[in-house]
Order: structure tokens, then C-alpha cells, then sequence
């Protein structure tokens, strides 16, 4: 009883001042947090933001950049033949590219899964080294392999009885020498990605797939599938956009060459932006890779975000 | 797909076939494995293979290129005492740590405030960095090379350093975010009732609990950075600036006859740094690399 009118005037006022301090506490946390990511949001905007919207305005000009010529650009572009060399080899590059990194990564996860699990670390450490080596570098002895003269592939194409190719001479094999290097580039990423969400199938859905009597088909078809289905979007959709927007390997292998017939966006857009000094039609091409970019992106933001949901 | 079927009923009539079906998928497996292993290292063993031949021997058409008879190492004692080159390296060096600090600096507060310090906004910056993780460099680099012109840093290491966090800054605030999360809440809470302010509780708690995906976020800034190919090649055209990559690419290549055997020895040696970080660092790699997707 004395205690309980001791305690009772004190209680609220105890209450007060600590609803008082929380709010202050909290006040002061949100200017914390916001201190805390104003590097950040400097960074977003001022090295991101603010260059994709210049780089809008910056295609809008005219070539010595003194006055506005609006659509200009983009008409030019659209007329020409060599822009729509670039736009159908950039898509054509970027769609085989990444259907051929996600079908042997996909094929490599499931090899490198199916061997007992002491082995594993060391085969993966050894076959994710082209992903480690910096593309452009890589790229170099890539084209020392496609050399003509010297071309180390075409010696073991020889041993075969399979005549030389030229390989950066000829356009399409140019094309194809190009994808090469991409997948053997890119693949290993595609394992990674493929092996830990292969991993993370419950073993108890397999088991239950064998009691249910299902053959190696149909538990890849109907529980290896839906359960890597978001991951094998999001890496689709991610290495779509790295892979349209490519730039080094098509530069250190054939420079666009023959004829610009290589030339991707990226290359092209160096090309015309920076090397002959076109600042504004090379913003123009680059620009051109926004449209399927947005695209992508917005489904790869949609698969990781559902991701995210189904983990919590 | 019947007779896959009989197959499989088969298996639980006779045991000997399991056996035999499991010994089948691993002799597959290994197949496999062996036939990606020799095309995935083909290219650096050939670079290597070429790194050790003098001209000489590149140039005589006489038996495999694959080989070497003569192995010298010339090629690289050439390179390593090369003035240029070894300024690319100090170039790369300079760059790649400056970035690599201010990259986590930048992601380590950012994800801090936005894993834990719910304020307004922040769900939508938290996406917003994601996004921008998604743009690429070759749709910003012309508009960059007209900002960091009018800022008078083309030609120089500090106009690369101002640029390459946007290449590394997005992803490695997204997977310390994603790190930060799992961290439990009872945690900071505990923190909290001891008396504990913000920046406490960031550097004794969240930093030595979520170092494992700091060394991810480091290694990715790092071999980002080094790597970097778009941005030197267009901010950077006078040799002493420039980093390795492009060093090597552009200045190598130059030369009047292609001296093939230091091209490979440069780009070997160029690749050495994030070769030796992933040799000795391989699970972390892995972690930041599949964190991406996984976690956040």
C-alpha cells in the first residue's frame, strides 16, 4: 500500500519524460540516418542521376554543342545504315550470349552438383578463373588465339582436319568470336549463381519425388525448375543488361571491325562520342540502350523483390 | 520417356541399377567438368605459354603453338623494370585502394541507416540503389566524360577515383544491407538498453558481426576497380595516368610489331592482383557474388 502511493505520482511522470526523450531519441535518429546516407544519395545523384538526365540533354544538341537541335540526332541515327547494324548485332549479341551463359552454366551446376561434395570446391574454384581475370586482359590473349596467322585455334581445329577460320576477318565469324569470348566469360557466373540456388533445394523434395517414383526428367522438370525458376530469371535478366551494354571485349577484339559490323551500342556510342568527337550523337546511341535496360530492370527488381518476400 | 520410366520403377526392384545409374551420372559429371575445365583455362594457359617464348619462337610456324621449347623469362624481366608499366601498376594501386575506402565508407553508413534506421524514404532509397546498380557504365560515361572535363580531371587518376564509385558504391550498399538485416534485432536492442548511441552499436556490433560480408563487399570494390575498362579508356588518353588495364591495351598493343610474348606477360601480370585475392579468398568471393541474389 505505501509503496503503491509512493510509486503512483511517480509513474507517469517517469511515462513523460520518457515519451519525451524517445521522441527526441527518434528526431535525432532520422538526422543520424540521413547524415548516414548522405554519401550515398551524393553519389546516386550527383555521379548517376544527374548524368543519365544530362546525358538526355547532351543528345539533344547539336554537334559543337552550342544550340538545341531537339529530335536532330536521333533522326540522323535512324537514317543511318551503320546504326541499325549496331542495334541488330547488339541484340543479337546479348540474346545468344545469354542463352548460351545460362544453358552451360545451368549444365555446370548440375555436373558440378552430381559429384561428391570434397570435390566440389576445388572444380568450382577452377572453373570460375575466367570470371576472375579482367575481361579486357582475358580479351587479349583471345585475340591472340584468333590471331591469323598464329591462330592457336585453328592449330587444334588442324589436328581435326578442320580448315582454318578467319576468324576476325570474316564478319560472322567476327560475330561469333565475339559471343565466344563473352560465354567463356560469362558462364562460369551463371554456374555459381545456378549451383547455390541448387543447393538450396530441400533434399526432402527429392526424396519425396522418388517415392512418388519420378524419373531424373521429370524431378528436374517439376521440382528443380520451379524452385530455381526466380533465380534463373534475375541472372537472366541481370547478365541481359551487362551484356547489351558490353563494351570491352567487343574493343579489345575487333575494335567493330570489319566494316563496323561488330560494333555493339557501347562501342559504337565510344566511337562516335569520343573518338571522332561527337559528344551528342554518341550520347544518342548510348541512350538507345535505356529503353531495354528499363525493361529488364524492372523485372529483375520484381523477381528480387518477391524473392525477398518468400524468404521472410 | 517410357522407357525412363521402367527405368526408375526398376530401381527399387534392383538395387545393382541405382548403383549403376549413379555411376553413369558421375562418369558424366566428371566428363563434363574436364571438358569445361581445358576450354575455361585454355586462354590464361595460353597467355602463359606465350608470356615465356621469345619473338623467335612465336614467330617460327614449326610444331604447337601450345608448347614451349625454350622457356625464358625475359618477357617479364622486361615488363618489371619498365618504367611505364610500372606506373600503370602504381596508377591501378592508387586508384583501387582510394575507391575501395571511400566505396565502403559510403556503403557501410548508407546500409547501416537503411537496414536499421527506418526514417522516411528509406524503403524507397534502398530500391533506388538497387536500380542504379542496374545502370550501366557504358550509358554514363559520355555525359561523365563531359562532367569530369568541366571539373579538369580528364587525364588524371583523381577524375577516375571521383568516377568508379558509381560502379562499385550501388551493389556493395545492396549486400550490406542484405548483411545488416540478418543480423538480429535483439542485438541492437540490447545495445540500446546499455546505453549504446548509433555509431556505438555500428562500429563494436554490426561491423565485427557482418565482417564477412564487408570482406565480400572489399573484394567485389576491389576486383571492380581494377578491372574498370570503360571509364579509363575514355577520361584517360596520356600513359603516365593511366590504370593497368588500359595501360596494357592501349600502350602494349601500340607498339610497332606486335611483341606478342610481353602483350600476354603484361596482361598476366595485369590480372595477378584479383587472381591471387579470389585464390585466397574464394569463399568470400563466392558469398558476395551469389549475395546479390540470395540475400538481398
Amino acid at each position: 500500500m505505501a509503496d503503491g502511493t509512493i510509486a503512483a505520482p511517480r509513474a507517469p511522470d517517469f511515462a513523460g519524460q520518457r515519451a519525451n526523450s524517445l521522441q527526441r531519441f527518434s528526431r535525432r535518429r532520422s538526422t543520424i540516418a540521413f547524415l548516414m546516407t548522405l554519401p550515398l544519395l551524393a553519389v546516386v545523384v550527383g555521379l548517376i542521376a544527374y548524368p543519365a538526365a544530362y546525358g538526355i540533354y547532351l543528345s539533344l544538341l547539336n554537334r559543337r554543342m552550342t544550340e538545341f537541335a531537339g529530335l536532330l540526332n536521333y533522326e540522323i541515327l535512324f537514317d543511318s545504315d551503320t546504326f541499325w547494324n549496331v542495334a541488330w548485332q547488339s541484340c543479337i549479341f546479348a540474346i545468344t550470349a545469354v542463352l548460351a551463359k545460362a544453358l552451360i552454366g545451368f549444365w555446370l551446376a548440375h555436373m558440378l552438383h552430381d559429384i561428391p561434395a570434397k570435390g566440389q570446391r576445388k572444380w568450382r574454384g577452377m572453373l570460375l578463373i575466367p570470371w576472375v581475370i579482367p575481361p579486357a586482359l582475358s580479351t587479349l590473349g583471345w585475340w591472340w588465339m584468333f590471331d591469323p596467322t598464329y591462330s592457336s585455334i585453328n592449330y587444334v581445329l588442324s589436328i581435326f582436319a578442320i580448315p582454318a577460320v578467319s576468324w576476325l576477318g570474316e564478319p560472322n565469324w567476327a560475330r561469333t568470336a565475339v559471343i565466344i569470348v563473352n560465354v567463356w566469360y560469362g558462364a562460369p557466373f551463371f554456374m555459381i549463381m545456378y549451383l547455390a540456388a541448387l543447393k538450396s533445394v530441400p533434399e526432402q523434395l527429392y526424396e519425396a519425388a522418388a517415392i512418388d517414383g519420378a524419373s531424373s526428367w521429370q524431378r528436374l522438370r517439376f521440382v528443380t525448375l520451379p524452385m530455381m525458376a526466380n533465380i534463373i530469371s534475375i541472372t537472366v535478366l541481370f547478365s541481359l543488361i551487362v551484356t547489351f551494354a558490353n563494351y570491352d571485349i567487343v574493343r579489345v577484339l575487333t575494335n567493330g571491325g570489319p566494316r563496323d559490323l561488330t560494333h555493339v551500342f557501347a562501342s559504337y556510342a565510344f566511337q562516335v562520342g569520343i573518338l571522332s568527337g561527337n559528344i551528342p550523337r554518341g550520347a544518342a546511341v548510348s541512350l538507345f540502350m535505356l529503353p531495354l535496360l528499363a525493361i529488364c530492370a524492372f523485372f529483375v527488381l520484381r523477381g528480387v523483390t518477391r524473392r525477398n518476400k518468400e524468404q521472410m | 520417356m517410357s522407357a525412363t520410366i521402367a527405368k526408375s520403377a526398376s530401381i527399387y526392384s534392383r538395387a545393382g541399377s541405382l548403383a549403376s545409374e549413379r555411376r553413369w551420372a558421375l562418369w558424366i559429371a566428371y566428363i563434363s567438368l574436364i571438358f569445361a575445365a581445358v576450354i575455361f583455362l585454355a586462354p590464361p594457359v595460353y597467355m602463359f605459354m606465350t608470356s615465356l617464348k621469345t619473338s623467335a619462337e612465336i614467330a617460327n610456324m614449326t610444331g604447337s603453338p601450345w608448347g614451349v621449347t625454350s622457356p625464358t623469362l625475359d618477357n617479364y624481366q622486361v615488363l618489371l623494370t619498365n618504367a611505364t608499366f610500372l606506373r600503370f601498376f602504381l596508377n591501378s594501386a592508387i586508384i583501387t585502394v582510394c575507391v575501395v575506402v571511400i566505396t565502403m565508407v559510403i556503403s557501410i553508413l548508407a546500409a547501416f541507416a537503411l537496414a536499421r534506421m527506418r526514417f522516411w524514404g528509406s524503403q524507397f532509397l534502398a530500391t533506388g540503389v538497387f536500380l542504379t546498380y542496374l545502370v550501366p557504365d557504358t550509358l554514363l560515361f559520355i555525359p561523365l566524360y563531359q562532367i569530369v572535363g568541366g571539373l579538369g580531371l580528364l587525364n588524371s587518376i583523381w577524375g577516375l577515383i571521383l568516377v568508379y564509385p558509381t560502379l562499385t558504391v550501388p551493389f556493395c550498399t545492396w549486400i550490406m544491407i542484405g548483411y545488416f538485416a540478418s543480423i538480429p534485432k535483439e542485438l541492437d536492442e540490447a545495445a540500446l538498453i546499455d546505453g549504446a548511441t548509433w555509431p556505438q552499436m555500428l562500429i563494436k556490433i554490426f561491423i565485427p558481426v557482418a565482417m564477412p560480408g564487408i570482406i565480400a563487399a572489399t573484394i567485389f570494390a576491389f576486383t571492380v576497380s581494377w578491372a574498370a575498362f570503360v571509364y579509363p579508356t575514355a577520361f584517360v588518353t596520356t600513359p603516365e595516368n593511366m590504370p593497368l588495364t588500359i595501360g596494357v591495351v592501349s600502350q602494349l598493343v601500340r607498339a610497332d610489331t606486335y611483341a606478342w610474348g610481353q602483350i600476354m606477360a603484361g596482361a598476366l601480370l595485369a590480372a595477378l592482383p584479383p587472381v591471387i585475392l579470389y585464390a585466397f579468398l574464394m569463399d568470400y568471393y563466392i558469398a558476395g557474388l551469389t549475395a546479390g541474389a540470395t540475400k538481398g
